[in-house]
């Protein structure tokens, strides 16, 4: 799998700087990037679930959720997994036009996603600072939301690149589709789990 | 797919200064990154040096007299975290591992140079901003650990500061961390085998593993504490119902890991160094790949051997004294394949050679400290007193510092194309190393008589043992004018060094010194054995090599 391949140009003088072709490993580097990003989550799952196992809640602490709202936020982003894999699909075929739709959709269910967890926010009995708990989920949730308000922007980005003729973004340079891709399959896999833990748990 | 790196003629690289003015600039050559990183680090370590002496100064005497207590908290706390964070992590990891990772896997730059240079840049505006923060409102207090709620009560401003400077300097170690994994693994140059790379390419692959592993707890951490101080939420604040517990645990789930960040990259150096000196081949190749290997992953787990006094249930008490006794193994290993590298060489005792030997004696002393303090009787004994002082600072000066100055002695001719004088290297190296001991061995007396540790007052009964320390801290601080001084006239008038002084077989001399830009001005040669001294075959391939 590894290989860099120097070809030498003959002509090239001394002082010239070489052409050497190898193999893209820019992904590479994403994933273990992703890899410390998702090691910081792990920190904080880690932190939430010892406060769950060792502090208990106070008796007048107000700390509850509700389902359906989140339920709805994880159908959001899985099925924006799905329409990411689709628009994928038709970048590879070179349909640009199916392409930039499905990442449209992809691009606005990012932001429903975002809409639905700020109404959350406002309709939650309680605040930032009122107890351990409350703390907790606020900074997990809104450490998650901000990557998805980050992959949102990337993805919009995307749509704008993938546009014919003048796009950068085809299935000749499909790296940065393929990270804004991996990334946000990070991000739903990560939601998955906090869903898990926060809501279900 | 495959990407090509073609120069056209609008090349930013052309438009990049040359001559000294490119270490000020941002270079993607990982040899100027890597001289910027060492450079960069050493100033900080003079800084950290005088924050250091002025420590010990003041410890002159029992009484808090030459500056008050909150400076004394915050010397300290700045000293900790210049000379971790700024000194030995950047240098020994992103210093010789920018250097050297790109000859010894055979390419002509890191995997991305652009954010190598990134990584680089981050380092500077944090530490500056690191010390200022003194000149602001006074700079944090409560330490490198930052261990709430002291961080939370002591003023905002400085631990804030603290808290940004500290999270910018591990994106610079996660960005350097990701990069060395991408080189290492994959930019190889085609034949090269995993097996047959030098030995500090094992170690920073071992180094980032754990920097990319490890790191990112520590900012997540660090943001949950500045939540506290800032919205004063209540993660690791007991009167809101808190638990500082999780934070030590966090915390220490980055710093034990921390401590090999720092001082794998030195074994690895150091088994670079040994071979050739003593002309002989490294000792146990493999044994030594599966122990940096093991290292890594008992470093993992054994974090809570810091927290044995901090309520610790005993089951976790028995598993971290357990896998912390482990972790003798792998180094134990180490250690004798270093002595058996030396065994029956022919030694030559230059500066680089000594410093080199003065870490094997300095780090076992330090590792016997480490195993006594995982025995948890002895460690609620001496926790927080000037033992543990004295064995942290036998591994990363001891340790660290020691391999930090013999690989600049055996590097520099490369760096610069002169030599260094080796007499004042050795002179520099017999006050350092008397310096050093006399500084830390008497603090091992102190620990086990209770002198805590982070005070400005003590019982006067262990005022002669803190004189002997400091004048010891005097010899270290004197110790670094010879080394300034034989940088400087060997810059001005050394003589030139030729490509290969040492006689080396490892990649980085098989080109000119300094190196050309890209390394080669051909081909990368094809290193198999980069240990094969004293083989008649392997002479003759590196003849071929020629």
């Amino acid at each position: 799998m590894t290989s860099i391949v120097p070809k030498e140009q003959s002509s090239g003088s001394k002082n010239e700087l070489s052409t050497e072709e190898h193999e893209d490993f820019r992904l590479f580097g994403l994933i273990a990037f992703l890899i410390a990003d998702g090691m910081t989550f792990a920190g904080f799952f880690a932190a939430y679930l010892t406060f769950k196992a060792v502090n208990p809640i106070g008796p007048d602490a107000i700390y509850e959720l509700e389902l359906p709202l989140p339920t709805l936020n994880t159908i959001l982003l899985l099925v924006s997994s799905f329409t990411f894999h689709r628009a994928g699909k038709f970048l590879e075929k070179n349909e640009s036009k199916q392409c930039q739709k499905w990442l449209l959709i992809t691009g606005v269910l990012g932001v429903a996603f975002l809409i639905s967890q700020m109404f959350e926010y406002f309709t939650l009995p309680f605040g930032l600072t009122d107890n351990l708990f409350a703390s907790t989920f606020y900074a997990l949730t809104g450490f998650h939301g901000l990557h998805v308000t980050l992959g949102s922007i990337m993805i919009m980005i995307i749509w704008w690149q993938t546009r014919v003729p003048s796009g950068r973004v085809n299935n000749q340079n499909k790296f940065p589709f393929e990270a804004v891709e991996l990334y946000w399959h990070f991000v739903d896999g990560i939601w998955v789990v906090l869903f898990i833990i926060l809501y279900l748990l | 797919m495959t990407i090509s790196l073609k120069p056209n003629n609008s090349s930013p690289e052309k438009l990049q200064p040359t001559g000294w003015l490119k270490y000020l600039s941002f270079s993607l050559d990982h040899k100027v990154i890597g001289l910027q990183y060492l450079v960069c680090g050493f100033l900080f370590y003079l800084i950290g040096g005088s924050l250091a002496g002025a420590i010990r100064v003041e410890l002159i005497s029992p009484l808090s007299d030459f500056m008050p207590r909150e400076v004394y908290n915050q010397v300290l706390t700045l000293h900790g975290t210049i000379m971790i964070f700024l000194w030995i992590v950047p240098v020994v990891n992103g210093a010789f591992g920018n250097y050297l990772i790109p000859f010894y896997v055979g390419a002509r730059d890191m995997a991305f140079p652009r954010l190598n240079a990134v990584a680089f840049w981050l380092i500077p505006p944090s530490g500056l901003m690191l010390i200022t923060s003194y000149f602001i409102n006074g700079a944090a207090q409560s330490g490198w650990t930052a261990y709430p709620p002291l961080s939370i009560t002591t003023p905002a401003a400085g631990q804030i500061i603290w808290i940004l400077s500290v999270l910018l300097l591990g994106g610079s170690s996660i960005f350097g961390g990701i990069n060395f994994i991408a080189t290492i693994l994959k930019l190889r140059r085609p034949g090269l085998k995993l097996m047959q790379l030098p030995m500090y390419c094992w170690a920073m692959l071992g180094t980032s593993i754990l920097v990319v592993l490890s790191t990112p707890v520590l900012a997540g951490t660090l943001i949950l504490l500045s939540f506290d101080i800032v919205a004063h939420t209540g993660f690791f604040n007991p009167s809101l119902g808190g638990n500082v517990i999780v934070y030590q645990h966090l915390f220490w789930f980055y710093s034990h890991p921390a401590v090999y960040i720092m001082v794998l990259p030195a074994f690895g150096l150091v088994s670079e160094i040994l071979p050739i000196h003593s002309r002989k081949p490294l000792f146990g190749y493999t044994t030594m790949v599966f122990s940096i290997m093991g290292i890594v992953v008992l470093g993992l787990v054994v974090w809570a051997h810091h927290m044995f006094t901090s309520g610790t249930p005993p089951w976790m008490r028995l598993f971290f004294t357990i896998a912390t006794a482990f972790i003798a193994v792998p180094t134990g290993i180490k250690f004798f394949n270093w002595v058996a590298t030396l065994w029956g060489g022919k030694i030559s005792l230059n500066a680089a050679m000594l410093f080199s030997c003065g870490f094997i004696i300095n780090f076992v002393l330090g590792g016997i400290t480490g195993v006594a303090l995982a025995q948890v009787p002895f460690d609620v004994h001496v926790h927080d007193t000037y033992f543990v002082v004295a064995h942290f600072h036998y591994i990363v000066y001891g340790g660290s510092v020691f391999v930090i100055f013999s690989s600049i002695y055996h590097w520099f001719p490369k760096f610069t194309g002169k030599m260094l004088n080796e007499n004042l290297g050795r002179f520099h190296f017999i006050i350092t190393f008397i310096g050093f001991n006399l500084c830390f061995a008497p603090q091992h007396w102190l620990g086990l008589n209770g002198m805590p540790r982070r005070v400005a007052e003590y019982d006067p009964q262990f005022q002669l043992i803190n004189q002997i320390s400091s004048v010891g801290a005097l010899l270290m601080a004197l110790s670094t004018l010879p080394f300034l001084w034989n940088i400087l006239q060997s810059i001005l008038f050394g003589e030139e060094a030729g490509d290969n002084p040492w006689n080396a077989l490892t990649p980085e001399w098989l080109t000119s010194s300094p190196p050309p830009v890209e390394n080669w001005d051909g081909e990368a040669p094809l290193v198999l054995e980069p240990y094969g001294y004293g083989k008649k075959d392997s002479n003759e391939t590196q003849e071929a090599i020629r």
